[in-house]
């Protein structure tokens, strides 16, 4: 399956991929950051139950240093 | 001195808010934050870098949210879409955390605020439930309409973000404070302790700063100047000044006694 994460595209083993597998796989566990799927948030506690579909665009980001 | 800067209900006893952008690195930062004594600090929303290495450290490890208020910003948004679509994402990242800064930039070379879509984003994100920091520019009827809108502070640049000019506009700074009954913020343009000093004098609440302390040659030391110049500043803006003359003829010392 193939999904864009922040602009690139994301080649996934597997189809019906969650988010918290996801977030497993990218190696983000236990970093805190929000999600947007095609536009609309997806709240921390639906990630075990929100499944990717081929072509999803997900923008996953965190807090950085700033003015 | 027991005085507050008050802001969406919640009391600061630190008038001085930072950035934490442009610091060689988070030990830094966290050690200039320390010696500005500043409560409320200010971060960017970015996209995670996926290749990211899971060891790696973050700002909010250095810079715990259960010992600071985050003021999530939107530095970088263009339109109003854009920055209430990174407010949003910022209050699901911090657990629903309404306070933000509301910034949108109008031209990439001189960072000047574009404020018809500071309005427009505005006026959603206050209906939308969140306690909105303004930054806008240094007109006062932009500064009341963002009162009104029901921004819960109103953030008038003394000069352009980064710049370090200073205050290039008192006048107007002091007709935005005389008119609000919200807390008005200066934030960005100041280059030294001095500007800090001179805009709590002038009657703002605080001061928002990053640059002046980040790209000092000593963040650190400059962080503390900033605390002393605010409180400073602040006591000097109470105490009341005394009235400018040309000239006064009555020495400060007794013009009787004179010897001989």
């Amino acid at each position: 399956m193939q999904i864009f994460i922040n602009g690139k595209l994301k080649q996934l083993d597997g189809e019906n991929m969650t988010i918290s597998a996801l977030v497993l796989t990218l190696n983000l566990t236990g970093k805190r950051l929000a999600v947007e799927k095609n536009g609309e948030i997806v709240p921390r506690s639906l990630f075990l139950e929100t499944k990717l579909l081929n072509g999803d665009k997900l923008e996953i980001i965190g807090a950085v240093g700033g003015g | 001195m027991n005085e507050h800067l008050i802001i969406a209900g919640k009391a600061y006893h630190s008038r001085l808010l930072v950035g934490t952008g442009k610091y060689k690195d988070f030990a830094e930062t966290r050690a200039a934050i320390d010696a500005s004594g500043a409560q409320i600090v200010t971060v960017a929303i970015r996209r995670i870098n996926i290749g990211q290495t899971a060891g790696e450290p973050s700002l909010l490890e250095y810079l715990p949210p259960e010992e600071f208020t985050y003021l999530p910003n939107t530095a970088g948004c263009y339109s109003a879409d854009d920055a209430v679509r990174t407010l949003r994402l910022a209050r699901e990242l911090l657990d629903g955390h309404k306070l933000v800064k509301l910034e949108v930039l109008g031209d990439p070379k001189t960072l000047y605020p574009n404020v018809i879509e500071t309005i427009a984003a505005a006026k959603v994100l206050v209906k939308d439930g969140f306690d909105v920091m303004v930054y806008t520019s240094d007109d006062p009827i932009i500064a009341k309409q963002l009162e009104e809108i029901g921004c819960c502070a109103v953030m008038p640049l003394a000069s352009l973000i980064g710049s370090g000019m200073g205050i290039l506009n008192p006048w107007n700074l002091q007709i935005i404070i005389e008119n609000a009954t919200i807390p008005v913020l200066v934030d960005a343009g100041i280059g030294c302790a001095g500007d800090a000093a001179i805009a709590m004098e002038l009657g703002c609440d605080g001061v928002l700063m990053n640059t002046a302390i980040a790209t000092a040659r000593d963040p650190i030391m400059m962080a503390g100047a900033m605390k002393k110049a605010i409180e400073a500043g602040r006591e000097s803006f109470l105490a009341g000044r005394m009235p400018k003359k040309l000239y006064s003829a009555r020495p400060s010392s007794p013009t009787s006694g004179m010897i001989g």
